[in-house]
């Protein structure tokens, strides 16, 4: 059974400048089941934050259908809940639990509830304790986690990530990508998570959906990750997904360089 | 040969860091602006006693000597309170207007068409050209002055508050969104916290215009004030009078802007537009 689905979906900015449009992403068909942790993978500038954008309600398609649980899309909807790239989107004037507690407060659940809720998210996080410091006074990882943590206490029927370990370094991108590997064995909820990291991709995700370059990118292809529980980058397995769909990003950003070029 | 292991070890750094109690600590802190006070006294006294040397320009000394005596006798109180009062006043209005204002201007594209004309020309008019139809319109009670004080300060805190709301990340907001807020908490949990530094940045730099505002208004038309006392100190050649006037402006915007200083730190520290 689908739970997502995307219908020849298409999205096309009109610059209010030049009046000119132009096209982010074109006829893009996908459908994703419950549990699946999906990963959108594509150069960057093919359409894939377009794509999560019109998934989270923020943005209409200008042409075809999305549908969550055979309901149309209309707007944002804590049944979608997303995790931004930048920490820009956390409270700055909220301590780490309060920003964790943000949409239990708005649905009005009593504050005894919210916070054994709000604690038990952080420790999913591996934050236990770290609740009264502000976003400030934590590094960017940490940061990530309390977006994180903000968005599974809400429990949503969807988690959509758009490239959420993309600012952090090396070291602190393994350990996060490790931990949400873990958490989602754990929760089995359903993830759409954006990355132009072939890597992350990988070791995250149950099917990896290639996108072509864009600008007006499609869904290209779609491979089947099969490798159960947490996820090595010694594995062969690994080793051969990596290369199956390093070629196909090999491909995509030769033609957009060749594009830009010509 | 194995080195031996204490032979290796690096001397152990000494930090010279001298122990000052938590009171010698502020002093230390505080002394680079003391010292720049202090300058400040002695350049006024070396220029007037030593360099201009005139009846016209009384030294540091004298002229707190003078605000002394003004002070026991309780007249520098009164100024000092006529004119306070009709800033505080004045300003508080002001503000209250025109933080919703200001709010609605950033929220809604609409609005902000409607309103610009009135903000976009008003703010050009200075205060001070309104006196005298001010005083034509509500006399020379304090009705006059509040209203002037009124203007001096709607449209820098209006201005303010409206870039606040424009200068929220979209992200803060599709945030809320996703995590179920509605339009009117998207607005009080979101969007106001975030416009709080801004409108306390507008606020401030109003209350320097509400100064400026309220000498000229009180050496044109009132009974009481800093401005009055400057203005009679004209009239009747009391120059030293003057020059204590001068000083308390000088003390008391100091003091007020230091307060809202503190309070911005105090209270919205962590507000952080940029983050």
């Amino acid at each position: 059974m689908a739970f997502l689905e995307l219908k020849n979906v298409s999205k096309s900015f009109v610059s209010s400048r030049s009046r000119s449009t132009s096209l982010a992403v074109r006829d893009f068909d996908l459908e994703i089941a419950p549990g699946e942790f999906f990963c959108l993978l594509g150069p960057s500038g093919c359409g894939k934050s377009t794509v999560l954008t019109m998934l989270a309600g923020f943005e209409h398609p200008t042409g075809g259908e999305i549908r969550v649980n055979g309901q149309p899309v209309e707007g944002p909807s804590k049944d979608r809940c997303v995790v931004f790239q930048g920490d820009d989107s956390l409270y700055p004037w909220l301590t780490a639990a309060h920003n964790v507690e943000f949409g239990l407060r708005m649905a009005g659940m009593p504050s005894a509830e919210r916070r054994q809720k709000v604690e038990a998210a952080l420790g999913l996080v591996g934050l236990s304790g770290q609740g009264s410091k502000f976003p400030a006074e934590l590094s960017g990882g940490m940061r990530q986690r309390i977006q994180i943590a903000r968005a599974l206490v809400i429990q949503p029927k969807v988690l959509l990530m758009d490239e959420p370990f993309g600012a952090l370094d090396a070291q602190t991108r393994h350990v996060m990508q490790h931990e949400l590997r873990k958490i989602w064995l754990a929760t089995k909820s359903t993830v759409v998570f954006i990355t132009h990291d072939i890597d992350e991709a990988i070791l995250l995700g149950t099917r990896v959906g290639v996108m072509t370059a864009g600008p007006g990118g499609t869904l290209r292809d779609v491979v089947t990750i099969n490798i159960e529980g947490e996820r090595d980058r010694l594995d062969p397995a690994y080793t051969r997904y990596y290369a199956e769909v390093h070629g196909m990003i090999r491909d995509e950003v030769a033609k957009s360089v060749r594009a830009m070029a010509a | 040969m194995t080195p031996s292991k204490t032979a290796t070890l690096p001397p152990p750094i000494a930090i010279p860091r001298p122990a000052l109690g938590p009171i010698a600590r502020f002093l230390v802190a505080i002394l680079p602006s003391i010292i720049g006070f202090l300058s400040l006294f002695v350049a006024w006294h070396v220029a007037a006693a030593y360099l201009v040397q005139s009846v016209l320009f009384p030294t540091p000394l004298a002229t707190f000597g003078k605000g002394l005596e003004l002070a026991l006798s309780g007249q520098l109180w009164i100024q000092i309170g006529a004119s306070l009062k009709r800033i505080i006043l004045g300003f508080a209005a002001g503000s209250l207007i025109a933080i919703p204002i200001g709010l609605a201007i950033g929220s809604f594209r609409t609005f902000r068409k409607l309103v610009e004309p009135w903000t976009e020309c008003l703010r050009f008019i200075p205060s001070v050209a309104l006196i005298t139809i001010a005083v034509i319109w509500f006399g020379i009670g304090e009705e006059s002055k509040i209203f002037l004080i009124i203007y001096a300060t709607v449209f820098i805190v209006i201005l303010n508050t409206a870039a606040g709301v424009s200068a929220i990340t979209p992200n803060k907001i599709r945030a809320a969104q996703a995590l179920g807020a509605t339009r009117w908490q998207v607005f009080a949990f979101v969007g106001l916290p975030a416009t709080v530094p801004y409108i306390l940045t507008g606020m401030r730099l109003a209350m320097a215009n509400a100064f400026t505002t309220i000498v000229a208004a009180e050496m044109i038309a009132a009974n009481a004030g800093l401005g009055v006392m400057l203005w009679d100190g004209r009239m009747f050649m009391m120059i030293e009078e003057i020059f204590v006037s001068l000083v308390c402006l000088g003390a008391l915007g100091f003091i007020t802007d230091r307060l809202f200083r503190l309070a911005i730190l105090r209270f919205a520290g962590r507000f952080s537009p940029t983050m």
